[in-house]
């Protein structure tokens, strides 16, 4: 792999970089009880939870590595965690 | 105002699931905003976020050592002063990097009264290469240099006050903040990269893997260290305690008692000794900051 003048990268070039393989649980957003109130994107520490234009969330299963924490901080609990069929 | 929907930490990185530190990582940025020059030491975050050339920063980054942030940080400062650019500097190292190695780099930049922001992310331990302990690692936990076993309860020493130090050092601005409550989180940032002059924050940041809990677990952990008064979250300008964060506590034990670093104070067999002494660290916390909230009567039994 050949280096750049300064090691420099293109930002965000993380992407490449597809997690969700990881994962062993999948959150399902219900879309049920949701308040919309934003704190599953605001935790997710992966920043893998985006909004639709039904200002609804969503976890992008490319980077999602089924952590969990999205669930357990949903107020409303309208987040399933359901085990991953591979 | 933050913008809590600006993204400038990407997917892609390869933290653990649930870390702490990479919640912090985001948090930060939307703190500071898109204008920012981050400085980097070595440690999980540095690791699981830039492996060449996987970047997951869309600010511009630096790493360079494990204990020269605050000098690298210092050139990057005054380069920018020199050359009438606006960019806030912001230092982001661990425990070990800001505790331990990095101090005489650190001291030396507060001294010379660089404008830039210090964020220490604390997960209490070196964790990127094993879980060994730190300055910031609690008494009587157990990692692999403070192992508990027939002739140790872990961790002999209580957690270094590194942002007495720091505001010691006469900084304009030292909060404490916690990833478990965001907003605060972000708000101090914003206030400390518009402070003028080297301002200093730490935030608890839980790690799953060095602490022993489920990555689900991470923002209830970092909560509960806040109500059990183990983590008190305040700011101080110009060396005086202006804001704290009040709690009706919680006795340490349910904090304790949910991570594997702790096990040995509850089996064999249970330590009422250490577990009195953290007890009395949290007693200490309250009385010193005053974040006890006095319920008007006793709750219902
Ligand atoms: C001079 C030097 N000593 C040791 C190391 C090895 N090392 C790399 S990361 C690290 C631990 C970092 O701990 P901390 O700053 O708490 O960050 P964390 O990994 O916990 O996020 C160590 C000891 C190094 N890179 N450089
Ligand atoms: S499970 Fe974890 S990684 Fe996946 S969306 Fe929820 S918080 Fe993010
Ligand atoms: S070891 Fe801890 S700090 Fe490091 S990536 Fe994993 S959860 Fe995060
Ligand atoms: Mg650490």
């Amino acid at each position: 792999m050949a280096l750049s003048v300064g090691c420099t990268a293109r930002p965000g070039k993380s992407r490449s970089n597809r997690t969700g393989s990881w994962r062993v649980f999948r959150p399902v957003f219900k879309h049920d009880k949701c308040t919309k109130c934003g704190i599953c994107a605001l935790v997710c520490p992966e920043g893998c939870v985006e909004q639709s234009e039904d200002e609804f969330y969503e976890a992008n299963y490319e980077f999602c590595k089924g952590c969990g924490l999205c669930s357990d901080e949903c107020p409303a609990e309208d987040i399933e965690m359901e085990q991953e069929e591979k | 105002m933050v913008d809590k929907s600006l993204e400038l930490f990407d997917c892609g990185h390869r933290a653990c699931g649930g870390c702490g530190p990479a919640i912090a990582a985001r948090l930060i940025l939307k703190g500071a905003g898109k204008d920012t020059i981050v400085v980097s030491s070595t440690g999980c975050m540095e690791v699981f976020s830039s492996p060449y050339p996987e970047t997951a920063w869309k600010v511009p980054w630096i790493h360079s050592l494990f204990e020269n942030a605050a000098a690298v940080a210092s050139g990057v400062e005054a380069s920018l002063k020199k050359q009438g650019r606006s960019e806030k500097v912001v230092i982001i190292g661990g425990d070990g990097a800001t505790f331990d190695i990095g101090m005489l780099c650190i001291s030396g930049a507060f001294e010379r009264g660089h404008d830039f922001t210090y964020i220490c992310y604390d997960n209490e331990a070196y964790m990127n290469t094993g879980i060994q302990r730190s300055g910031a690692t609690p008494y009587a936990a157990s990692t692999t240099t403070s192992p508990a076993g027939r002739c140790s309860t872990g961790n002999k020493r209580p957690k270094k006050d590194m942002p007495q130090i720091l505001a010691a050092h006469g900084a304009p601005y030292v909060a404490t903040a916690s990833v478990s409550y965001p907003a605060d989180f972000m708000q101090k940032v914003e206030k400390a990269v518009n402070t003028k002059g080297p301002c200093y924050i730490q935030v608890h940041a839980p790690c799953a893997t060095g602490w022993g809990f489920e990555g689900n677990l991470t923002m209830k952990m970092g909560k509960l260290a806040v109500e059990t008064g183990l983590c008190v979250l305040y700011e101080m300008v110009d060396g005086k305690v202006t804001r704290v964060k009040k709690v009706v506590r919680k006795p340490v034990e349910e904090y304790l008692s949910t991570q594997k670093r702790f096990r040995h104070l509850f089996k064999p067999a249970r330590k009422d000794a250490e577990i009195a002494q953290i007890q009395a660290i949290a007693d200490f916390n309250a009385e010193k900051y005053g974040i006890d909230i006095k319920l008007k009567k006793e709750p219902a039994k």
